[in-house]
């Protein structure tokens, strides 16, 4: 899509379509003969495994359309039909609840590429910010589709997360009815749930259109955060780029299938095998794994709208993070103090994970009672989730801005290239301790 | 422009408001609950409206715990006879779904013996009043009248 076109169509057939819809050319200058940064790692493989991924849910969903019943009274009942009685069914349906867990997977890994190696600095901001659209995106088909299935977590996940809207003061009550279609979580909203679910991947798509445009017009960064220079620096997509995406695709098979066949319920709740009873609340309520950190944070907080406005404002940090990062060095391989503070981060997402998973006043260390804090005792996961969700914000306003400012870097290679000849100092580091950093 | 703008709108409108409750949904029928059927220490649920309301039979010592604590520091400060109809302080009749995000509370569980709601840890008193947790408000106390001594009429 950038620079010259190097296509030549070889049959006749070929230039009487590239007069008229260069389409094939389109494809060549796209995935064969476009030029990326030699020194990509296995972490660059994310981006094809998520397009595999969105084509997964999109072909398994359209199947499972085919059989489930959008209604209250036999929705349930549909999903256990598919799961007995279609042939394949059971196949079908796991593929596509463990494809969300998946892609959720992958998502984060790519996300987390991008935030170690800079990949959201200029010109990539752009880039980015579809990027984070597309994450908006799939946790609200996410939510959906879980809420399809009619059981007890779907139905009572569904009031939750409807009810974050009522936190806001004077259309609160508005909105979540409007949302609802009625006075609680009922057939309507089953139903506009599933409208929308069926329409948001399309979007998705569209979007992700968008992000490899963007992509194809500011190129992939790299491990080492510097833009190509020359055509040392550069390797053409097809073989290279194809031959590595396909084997890590089939690499991320192996561990879809392990759990499509294997355990296929891990990653669920049992409790959604019971009907929606909107009576009886589970005793203990969670959201799928890929928003417990999100639920960590507006648990973290005693007060409901600002609970609410927490867990937003954790993923409005995501969008800014362009405009937050203040840093001239783009990969975090030449930010040592960055770099640790990355990995403090990580570790204090998966906490958030650990903390959303369990209940608030649950002991971290059992049998011991500290003091009471704000009505909680400090040995208690709502503590730790406090400390966690403190230490996300601060990696965005207080981190990105601010380190910059007293940050020692170490020296960035010129080129791609041949970083050993411009910085014999540098040259060891890179070329012997840091393998295993590139992994 | 003030023209299309106002057509704009005018057709955007009923694109919104479809999602709103349709009229059937919105015909809401008022039901009647014979409170004989909870025993005392006891809470009887009933759907009404889709959701779960709360019917509580309490015994003399809950009643005496809430109004010990009518002047308890509280979020949503309430009297406990405010939230009951004279003379018939033994029925607590309030809405089943947490004010935080619409869960439904347990029973008798958290440290004021009125409900423990399971998803965020919000606890009620036996006045279904907020005592700790992130819920802002007490647990609802829908529209009801006695039609008899055991009769009552709610919505």
């Amino acid at each position: 899509m950038s620079g010259h076109s190097t296509y030549e169509p070889k049959t006749g057939f070929e230039r009487w379509l590239d007069a008229r819809l260069p389409i094939v050319r389109l494809g060549y200058d796209s995935f064969v003969d476009y030029p990326t940064p030699r020194n990509l790692n296995y972490w660059w493989t994310f981006g094809g495994i998520l397009s595999l991924c969105l084509a997964s849910q999109l072909i398994t969903g359209i199947i499972l359309v085919m059989h489930y019943t959008p209604s209250a009274d036999h929705a349930f009942a549909s999903v256990e039909h598919i799961m007995r009685d279609v042939n394949y069914g059971w196949l079908i349906r796991y593929m596509h609840a463990n494809g969300a867990s998946m892609f959720f997977i992958a998502v984060y890994i790519h996300m987390l590429r991008g935030l170690y190696y800079g990949s959201y600095k200029a010109p990539r901001e752009v880039l980015w910010l579809l990027g984070c659209v597309i994450y908006l995106l799939m946790m609200a088909t996410a939510f959906m589709g879980y809420v399809l299935p009619w059981g007890q977590m779907s139905f009572h996940g569904a009031v939750v997360i409807t009810n974050l809207f009522g936190a806001l003061p004077v259309v609160g009550e508005s909105i979540t009815t409007w949302l609802w279609g009625g006075f609680a979580v009922d057939n309507p909203t089953l139903n506009r749930f599933f409208s929308l679910h069926y329409l948001l991947p399309f979007m998705i798509a569209g979007v992700v259109i968008l992000h490899i445009w963007a992509l194809h017009v500011v190129g992939q960064n790299n491990p080492t955060g510097v833009e190509p220079k020359s055509k040392a620096d550069t390797v053409p997509f097809t073989p290279y780029a194809t031959v590595k995406d396909g084997f890590a695709m089939s690499v991320f098979l192996i561990l879809f299938a392990f759990f499509v066949f294997f355990m296929p319920n891990a990653l669920g709740h049992a409790d959604n095998y019971i009907p929606a009873n909107p009576l009886v609340t589970p005793s203990h309520i969670v959201p799928e794994w890929y928003f417990l950190p999100f639920y960590a944070i507006l648990r973290a907080v005693p007060d409901k709208l600002m609970g609410v406005l927490a867990m937003f404002g954790a993923i409005a940090c995501l969008f800014a993070l362009p405009w937050l990062d203040r840093s001239k060095v783009r990969s975090m391989r030449y930010r040592p103090t960055a770099r640790i503070h990355f990995f403090i981060f990580v570790v204090a997402c998966c906490i958030l994970g650990v903390c959303g998973a369990k209940l608030p006043d649950d002991q971290i260390i059992p049998g011991l009672t500290t003091f009471k804090v704000m009505e909680s005792d400090l040995n208690s996961f709502v503590w730790l989730s406090r400390v966690a969700a403190a230490y996300y914000f601060a990696f965005f306003v207080i981190v990105m801005p601010f380190l910059p400012l007293s940050e020692k870097t170490l020296p960035v290679p010129d080129s791609i290239a041949s970083p050993a000849l411009s910085h014999p100092a540098a040259a060891p580091v890179e070329a012997t301790a840091a393998p295993e950093m590139k992994g | 422009m003030a023209v299309a703008a106002g057509g704009a709108a005018a057709i955007a409108w009923p694109f919104i408001d479809q999602m709103n409750p349709a009229a059937d949904t919105r015909a809401l029928a008022s039901i009647e609950f014979d409170v004989t059927k909870v025993g005392e220490g006891q809470q009887v649920v009933v759907k009404w409206r889709g959701k779960p309301l709360f019917v509580r039979n309490r015994t003399k010592a809950e009643i005496a715990k809430a109004v010990a604590d009518d002047n308890a520091s509280m979020k949503d400060p309430e009297k406990d006879s405010a939230r009951v109809k004279p003379g018939k302080a033994q029925w607590l009749i309030v809405g089943g779904n947490c004010t935080h995000l619409g869960c439904v509370p347990t029973f008798g569980g958290g440290d004021y013996g009125g409900w423990f709601c399971p998803c965020h840890g919000s606890v009620y008193d036996t006045s279904g009043r907020i005592r700790k947790g992130p819920a802002p408000k007490n647990l609802i106390v829908p529209e009801y009248a006695f039609l008899s001594d055991t009769k009552v009429k709610i919505g």
